[in-house]
C-alpha cells in the first residue's frame, strides 16, 4: 500500500518534470503534453476530466501548467501528490533559468540553440494540432449543435479576433448556466 | 527585507495573471522595473526574451531570474514561492469543488459548454504556432516567404504522432535535432 502510494507519488513527480523541462511556449502546450501522459498512458484520468481541468486552471489566476498540476495531483494522489506535481512542474524551468541568467547573452546569440528551438517549434505546433484535431473529432461526434457553435464561437472570437481568453471562457459558462437554468441539460452528457 | 519584497511582489503576479504568461508579462514589467527597479528596460527585455525560448511558465521564469539576480538563490525561492502561492490556494479550492459538485446540473451544464470552448482555444493555439513556423514571427501570408524546411518539419512530426502514437518528447526532441541538422546544411 505504502510502496504503491510512493511509487505513485514518483511517477507525477517525474511525469510533470519531464513534462515540464520540454514544453516551450505556453500553457495549453503543457496542457497537451499532460493530455498524452494522463489521460492516453497513464489513464488516471479519462479525456472529459482533462478538458475541465484545461478549463479550470485557465480560469484561476496563476500559471496554467502549475494550475493543472495542481488539479491533477490532488486527483491522483491528494495533497502530496498536488505538492510532487508542483514541484515537478517548477523545478525544470528554476534550474534552466538558474544556469541561463548566468550566460544569457552566449545562449540567446548560439546559432545551433536558435536552429534547435526553431525546429522544436514545428514540432510543438504538430503535437498541440494532434491533440486538438483528436478532441475537435470528439465534439463533432457529440452532435450537439450548442456544443459545435460554443466551439466555432470561441475558435472565431480568439483566432481571427484575438478576444481575451478569460472573455471567452465567461461566456461559454454564461451559455452554460443558461443551458442548465432552461432545463435543457444539454451539457450533462458533453 | 528583500526577500519578503520579493514574496510579495510575486504574490500580486501570480494573483493577477489571469489566463496565462501573456497577462503575466505587463505585471511583471510594473512590479521589476517600475515599482522596485530591480531590472532596468533592458534586462527586461532580455528575460521576455530567455522566457520564450526556454521551458516553463513564464511568471515562474521570471520570479527565478529576478530573485536570483536580487538576493540569490533564497531571492529565486521566494519569488517562486510567491508567484504560484495564490494558485495553490484558489485552485485547490477549485478541485474540492469540482470533485464534491461536477455532479450537479449547474456545474455540467457550465463544463459541458466549457470544454468546445477549450477544444476552440488549444486548436486556437496550435494554429497560431503553425503560422509562425509557415510563416515566421512577420506573418506577412505571402506565399514566396513560406518557410518549406519548416513546414515540412511540422508535417513529419505531425504525421509520426498521428499514425505511428509517437511520444510527444521524443517528437519533439527530434525535430530540434533535425533544425540544427537542416540549419547546418543551409536550408533552414
Amino acid at each position: 500500500m505504502e510502496t504503491k502510494r510512493l511509487k505513485t507519488l514518483w511517477t507525477l513527480f517525474s511525469s510533470m518534470l519531464y513534462i515540464s523541462a520540454f514544453t516551450f511556449g505556453g500553457g495549453f502546450v503543457i496542457v497537451t503534453f499532460m493530455k498524452r501522459k494522463f489521460v492516453d498512458e497513464l489513464h488516471w484520468l479519462d479525456e472529459t476530466e482533462m478538458l475541465d481541468m484545461t478549463a479550470l486552471a485557465q480560469s484561476a489566476p496563476g500559471a496554467i501548467a502549475v494550475n493543472a498540476a495542481i488539479l491533477v495531483g490532488w486527483k491522483a494522489a491528494g495533497f502530496a501528490g498536488m505538492l510532487a506535481a508542483v514541484l515537478g512542474t517548477i523545478l525544470p524551468p528554476m534550474a534552466i533559468l538558474s544556469a541561463i541568467s548566468l550566460f544569457y547573452r552566449l545562449f540567446a546569440e548560439n546559432r545551433y540553440v536558435a536552429l534547435a528551438l526553431r525546429g522544436m517549434q514545428s514540432g510543438v505546433a504538430a503535437v498541440i494540432l494532434d491533440v486538438s484535431v483528436s478532441l475537435g473529432l470528439k465534439v463533432l461526434k457529440g452532435k450537439q449543435w450548442i456544443h459545435l457553435a460554443v466551439m466555432a464561437a470561441a475558435f472565431i472570437a480568439t483566432f481571427f479576433f484575438h478576444i481575451n481568453v478569460i472573455w471567452i471562457i465567461l461566456c461559454a459558462a454564461a451559455i452554460g448556466v443558461g443551458m442548465a437554468l432552461l432545463g435543457r441539460r444539454g451539457g450533462a452528457r458533453g | 527585507m528583500i526577500l519578503l519584497q520579493l514574496f510579495l511582489s510575486f504574490l500580486q503576479i501570480g494573483l493577477f495573471s489571469i489566463g496565462g504568461g501573456y497577462a503575466a508579462i505587463p505585471l511583471i514589467q510594473s512590479q521589476t522595473v517600475e515599482i522596485h527597479g530591480w531590472l532596468t528596460q533592458s534586462q527586461f527585455m532580455d528575460l521576455a526574451t530567455i522566457a520564450e525560448m526556454t521551458p516553463g511558465p513564464i511568471a515562474v521564469n521570471g520570479a527565478t531570474f529576478v530573485g536570483l539576480r536580487v538576493a540569490g538563490i533564497a531571492g529565486a525561492a521566494a519569488a517562486t514561492f510567491g508567484c504560484i502561492l495564490p494558485s495553490l490556494i484558489l485552485v485547490s479550492l477549485l478541485a474540492f469543488i469540482y470533485r464534491k459538485y461536477r455532479e450537479l446540473p449547474l456545474l455540467q451544464g457550465v463544463l459541458g459548454s466549457l470544454r468546445p470552448a477549450v477544444v476552440a482555444l488549444i486548436s486556437a493555439a496550435g494554429l497560431n504556432m503553425l503560422l509562425q513556423v509557415a510563416f515566421g514571427s512577420g506573418r506577412a501570408l505571402a506565399l514566396d516567404q513560406v518557410q518549406w524546411a519548416g513546414l515540412a518539419l511540422f508535417a513529419a512530426a505531425f504525421f509520426a504522432l498521428r499514425r505511428f502514437k509517437w511520444s510527444p518528447i521524443l517528437v519533439m526532441a527530434l525535430c530540434g535535432a533535425a533544425g540544427v541538422a537542416l540549419g547546418l546544411i543551409g536550408v533552414f
